[in-house]
């Protein structure tokens, strides 16, 4: 089978896709990756779909064997990663050769990062998605051992590059009001734009805390709202003032109340945010939002626009016969490298 | 009658959809018109709605707001929903009837005593109340497939319990707030757990993956914990002994 076998697997390592949608009315919320920008980078990266499996890695990854010559490609937190040793850049394209020991991890900057293979991994899908889903059951986190089918690939393109978006450190994220925002107090919903939070340790697929000093944000008419629908990026303020930012896993409903929503293109900032970073909140309009959305729509849309060749610095290049010495690494027809470390 | 009706309301929901709501507290009525208006607007097949859900009093349409704009889709809503009283409406076609074999009380369902305590009836009443209520599903939600079951009566209007029951199982039947929530999986809970069924909510596997939509009515039926065992023996489908029939 053509696959990569995880000789050595990370903790928190499951494939994923852009989810999977139109079961809402029966519960079961959208899933798929926490950064759907890295999704995108990668498939730009590969030239191919962007809807087809990648695999999230969380904290570290993992050392995985090519069954067959394989094109990968690594997006989201930079993570440190090597073919038999050998550096490879993040954000870029690379052959892997049938028996090369990939390795990935630990993460350096970021939370979520991602390895794409050419032709996508071919894992069976369910409910027309391949997105792992922990507590639905759905697909289970990668073991030792594994072998991920890699599907068929058509492309042939490698030592590509593009320069991801800013947004590994937290900062600025901005919100739409939600149903609910008019039922905070004005002074609240103010405190809350000018507050500076951090993003709490205690964060996952679901929802990530965030941290502040001072008094929290509760509203009195919070306790008796009735449950209600949440989507991704729904701030939720509970019973004791603290907000959680809900994320790809959210569930469908929810009872605590909404004070905004964090528009979908500024998500993976608060999805990478590492612990402890610091987090704003800046509300705009409904239409200021959708306009900014529809322009982030347009250009994910052309992010194969801005892949380029990689191009490799012989200063920076530690040990260059190490280099020539890799077979594989390096697409023979195409000259430009990866960037040395 | 209320003094001042509650007008439904027609609001965004980040830039993923919109939301009608027909009252801000769960009523039986708005759950009913919830539920109709939704199927009314599926059926008129706009191709700027992408999904739709309905929960306890809502209406939800999923849109891509920065492509389509609210100002207009919420027009549109607004057209409908003042075209007739969602309240009266009757529920969509196509729904179906479950009776669904649960044990009540025991150690099975540990909380049936302290549940119709708490509803100020006698366990066998409390009984006779859950296994006589022809119960609608009022939204799917919380976990996949995890129907909420109403309505139950006035007495039944049981607060939830203060501390969490750390896990309770799959299939379980729990009480608050006159409602059934019927469990797809372990969970822990506020509600009391007043019976157990061994009937499966999601079937990632199965060709119905979801068995309960929105609108269906559940009737439990009373069995005994030897029964159940025999039935969760041989409960390969996760129908749990349930039947189903057609309404209407």
């Amino acid at each position: 089978m053509r696959g990569l076998i995880a000789r050595v697997a990370g903790p928190a390592m499951a494939l994923q896709d852009l989810g999977r949608p139109g079961f809402l009315a029966h519960g079961l919320t959208h899933g798929g990756a926490a950064d759907r920008h890295a999704v995108c980078e990668g498939a730009a990266l590969l030239r191919q779909a962007p809807d087809l499996a990648v695999l999230e890695m969380v904290g570290t990854g993992g050392t995985f064997e090519a069954t067959e010559d394989v094109r990968i490609a690594l997006t989201g937190a930079v993570m440190a990663a090597q073919v038999d040793g050998c550096a490879l850049a993040w954000n870029a394209s690379h052959a892997v050769a049938k028996g090369a020991q990939l390795t990935i991890g630990p993460t350096r900057s970021g939370t979520y990062g991602y390895l794409h293979v050419g032709g996508g991994f071919a894992s069976a899908a369910v409910l027309g998605s391949r997105a792992t889903h922990l507590s639905c059951g759905l697909g289970a986190l990668v073991r030792k051992g594994d072998i991920l089918p890699v599907g068929q690939d058509k492309g042939k393109d490698v030592g590509m590059t593009l320069i991801p978006e800013a947004r590994l450190n937290g900062g600025a994220v901005r919100v739409v009001p939600s149903m609910q925002s008019g039922d905070f107090d004005p002074k609240v919903r103010e405190r809350f734009e000018i507050t500076e939070f951090r993003r709490d340790p205690r964060a996952n697929r679901q929802g990530v805390r965030m941290d502040s000093d001072g008094e929290g944000f509760s509203n009195p008419k919070a306790l008796s709202i009735v449950s209600e629908v949440i989507v991704p990026g729904d701030i939720q303020i509970t019973g004791d003032g603290t907000p959680f930012v809900l994320m790809a896993e959210c569930q469908t409903t929810g009872g605590y109340p909404r004070i905004g929503t964090v528009i979908p293109c500024d998500l993976p900032r608060v999805a990478q945010a590492p612990a402890g970073a610091v987090v704003r909140f800046a509300f705009i309009t409904r239409d200021e939002g959708a306009a900014i959305q529809a322009r982030a729509s347009t250009a994910l849309a052309k992010l194969s626009g801005a892949v380029t060749p990689l191009v490799r610095d012989p200063s920076t290049m530690q040990d260059l016969l190490n280099y020539q010495l890799v077979g594989g690494v390096v697409s023979a027809t195409d000259p430009a490298l990866d960037e040395g470390e | 009658m209320q003094d001042t009706p509650f007008v439904p309301t027609i609001r965004s929901v980040g830039l993923n959809g919109l939301l009608v709501t027909f009252d801000d507290t769960a009523t039986d009525a708005a759950n009913r018109a919830a539920i109709a208006f939704r199927s009314a607007v599926d059926a008129q097949g706009w191709p700027e709605i992408s999904e739709s859900s309905s929960t306890l009093v809502s209406a939800f349409f999923r849109v891509d707001l920065a492509e389509y704009g609210f100002d207009r889709l919420s027009a549109r809503l607004s057209d409908v929903l003042g075209s007739r009283d969602w309240t009266a409406a009757s529920l969509p076609a196509g729904r179906a009837l479950w009776t669904i074999p649960a044990v009540f009380g025991g150690p099975r369902a540990p909380q049936l005593t302290e549940a119709a305590e708490a509803a100020g009836l006698s366990v066998a009443q409390a009984q006779a109340d859950l296994t006589s209520a022809r119960l609608r599903v009022l939204t799917l939600g919380f976990a996949p497939g995890q129907p909420y079951l109403g309505t139950l009566g006035e007495a039944w209007n049981i607060p939830r319990q203060v501390g969490l029951s750390p896990n309770i199982p799959a299939g379980a039947l729990v009480a608050a707030v006159r409602q059934i929530c019927l469990f797809t999986k372990d969970t822990p809970t506020g509600w009391r757990h007043v019976g157990q069924s061994a009937f499966a909510c999601f079937r990632p596997s199965s060709d119905t993956p979801f068995p309960l939509s929105p609108g269906d009515e559940v009737q439990f039926t009373s069995v005994t914990a030897a029964e159940l065992e025999r039935i969760e023996a041989h409960n390969g489908d996760g129908a749990g002994g349930a039947l189903r029939e057609m309404l209407e």
